[in-house]
């Protein structure tokens, strides 16, 4: 089994988003930056196949040089080989058609995105790469079994779980729930040894299309001040919340 | 010109998304005077989308849509939208509205833009507002294509009635054979989902463990909440992991939030922000929720709940 795990390079969870003073793009000065967690979830089952049924692991990435460390990680946490496309993306299409050139070239079986990057929070390159694939798709995915040329896929939907069997190939948005925490893996000086030797490759970006552009970045406004309450009075609580929030 | 909304229902009745969808689609229908049409699956119910706002109502009934496959839905959104001159259709931000709209905005070749949290600031170019960095940010961004789809930010536009006397259309399904099958479907009955709930109750570490969960449990029924949980929480076992909120577990867009015994971390804000109102109870004043919060009780758990539930009771009885 083939299995390509799609991974963006986002900014750390704890990072304050700033963007530069035109407000045109998000201020990338001491940011640190992470593998998606929704794609880390992804990758962990992916490695898992990899381990218990002998799946080949690639990663890619559409991104310029600056994200090459995540896919060097990605390789220490166990992927064989990564791909560095090389396009500064517009939008989320765009990755999706990026991708998909890809996987027409390589025929997976199995292609793991996160169901949205923490950034962009687009929620679209698998879905879109499923539809120019012509592939199935199984979104907010949690459970993920695969046997033969079958998945056992489950997702989670607006107050309880779906799950649905089809055949391969087949391209799913992880989310948390597909493994566990404590599986998650933390790269060792063997693995990260090992990802100095393997493949990364660099591709040329393929003319592609865009369907939306990015013309302004700007932050909430600032919230009021907070109204306490003494826990003594929790009837006046009650009537902020009735009268003044009215939301009870 | 028209627009088209795809209206979810749920046990026999349109989602209250679906209201909100039609209420924000008769807004920019109204503006560009252009005609709302909508698309109900396997649910007969004009009179209602007529009072908010709908002109003309697609309703595709078959056996084999009973249960959602979004594919299938969105080849049929696809075919109502090109039968009828669409060039905007509105989504919510349901997880199966979310599931197909990119399916759609391939099949359409169409813009797409999710999260989105009110009227477009133009149409010349199609310019939105959108919330990005998971509720950290907003970006705009223009969709410049015969056809753009959006995905409405849940209570981020409201629901206004607006009767229009409504056409109804019968069409059949378009049903391609695929390999794809749904094989059961697990929900949680008689409670109310994250997603759709205008409460959410919410409990963090500072509860101690999953034997005192009956306090969020019962503060929730008080007032028909749906129930949630930071991210250790679920980790570590206490709750389920559809009840983690927050920028690696769902987004909370509710009328009123409340955190109990939960800090505040950057992750768990990023998730819960764009709920309208939060109340915060912890017993560390120096927590940071209180700063994100609109009311605080700086108190102990064990105390203040089971004495908002009871004065609770008492305010709704
Ligand atoms: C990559 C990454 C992603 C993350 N994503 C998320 C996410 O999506 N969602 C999320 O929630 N977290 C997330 N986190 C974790 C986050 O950083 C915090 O660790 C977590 O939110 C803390 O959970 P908590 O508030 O329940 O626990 P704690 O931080 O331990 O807080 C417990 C609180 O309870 C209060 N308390 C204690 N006793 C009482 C009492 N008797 N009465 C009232 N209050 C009491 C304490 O004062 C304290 O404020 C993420 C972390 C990382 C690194």
């Amino acid at each position: 089994m083939k299995i390509l795990v799609c991974i963006s390079n986002v900014p750390d969870t704890t990072s304050k988003i700033n963007f530069t003073n035109d407000s045109k793009a998000f201020d990338k000065n001491g940011v640190q930056f992470i593998i998606n967690p929704n794609d880390e979830f992804g990758l962990t089952r992916a490695v898992w196949f990899q381990q218990k049924q002998k799946a080949e692991v690639t990663v890619v990435t559409v991104g310029d040089l600056s994200c090459e460390p995540i896919l060097r990680k990605c390789l220490a946490i166990g992927a064989d080989k990564a791909i560095r496309i090389d396009l500064n993306p517009t939008d989320g299409f765009q990755v999706a058609q990026q991708l998909s050139f890809l996987c027409k070239e390589e025929n997976y079986d199995l292609i793991i995105a996160g169901r949205e990057s923490i950034d962009y929070n687009g929620a679209m390159v698998p879905g879109m790469l499923s539809a120019l694939m012509g592939y199935n798709f199984v979104t907010n995915c949690v459970v993920l079994e695969i046997k033969d040329n079958f998945a056992k896929v489950s997702r989670e939907i607006d107050g309880g779980i779906e799950t649905v069997s089809c055949q391969l190939p087949l391209v799913i948005g992880a989310q948390k729930g597909l493994v566990e925490e404590k599986d998650l893996i933390i790269p060792n000086m063997r693995g990260i040894m090992q990802a100095r030797q393997k493949s990364l490759t660099v591709l040329p970006a393929i003319e592609s299309d865009v369907k939306s552009v990015i013309t302004k970045f700007e932050k909430p406004a600032p919230k009021g001040a907070v109204k306490m309450v003494d826990p003594n009075q929790i009837d006046q609580l009650i009537d902020l919340l009735h009268k003044d929030a009215r939301v009870i | 010109m028209s627009i088209l909304i795809y209206t979810e229902s749920e046990n026999g009745m349109f989602k209250k998304s679906a209201l909100e969808l039609a209420s924000y689609a008769r807004a920019i229908a109204d503006k560009l005077r252009v005609e709302l049409i909508a698309v109900s699956f396997n649910h007969k119910d004009h009179q209602t989308l007529g009072a908010y706002g709908v002109e003309r109502v697609v309703q595709i009934s078959d056996p084999s849509l009973e249960n959602f496959t979004a594919l299938t839905y969105a080849e049929n959104l696809a075919s109502v939208a090109l039968a009828n001159q669409v060039n905007l259709v509105v989504l919510s931000s349901s997880a199966n509205a979310k599931y197909l709209a990119p399916l759609l905005a391939v099949s359409l070749s169409a813009g797409y833009a999710s999260n989105v949290i009110g009227l477009p600031e133009s149409f010349d170019y199609l310019t939105v507002k959108r919330s990005c960095f998971t509720n950290k940010a907003y970006n705009t961004c223009v969709l410049d294509n015969d056809i753009n789809i959006l995905g409405l930010s849940t209570n981020s536009f409201g629901i206004n009635e607006n009767h229009k006397e409504i056409l109804v259309e019968d069409k059949s399904a378009n049903l391609t054979k695929t390999n794809f099958e749904v094989e059961r479907i697990e929900k949680s009955s008689g409670q109310v989902s994250i997603a759709d709930a205008d409460i959410v109750v919410s409990g963090g570490r500072g509860l101690k463990g999953p034997e005192n969960w009956h306090l969020i449990e019962d503060l929730a029924s008080t007032l028909g909440a749906a129930t949630a949980c930071s991210k250790p929480v679920s980790d570590m076992g206490w709750r389920p992991h559809s009840e983690h909120v927050g920028q690696t577990g769902k987004p909370v867009a509710s009328n009123l939030y409340i955190a109990i015994g939960v800090s505040g971390a950057i992750q768990h804000l990023a998730g819960i922000n764009s709920s309208k109102v939060k109340l915060v109870i912890n017993s560390d004043p120096e927590a940071p929720f209180f700063k994100a919060a609109d009311y605080g009780v700086v108190g102990d758990a064990f105390e203040v709940v089971p004495e908002l539930i009871e004065k609770l009771k008492a305010f709704k009885s």
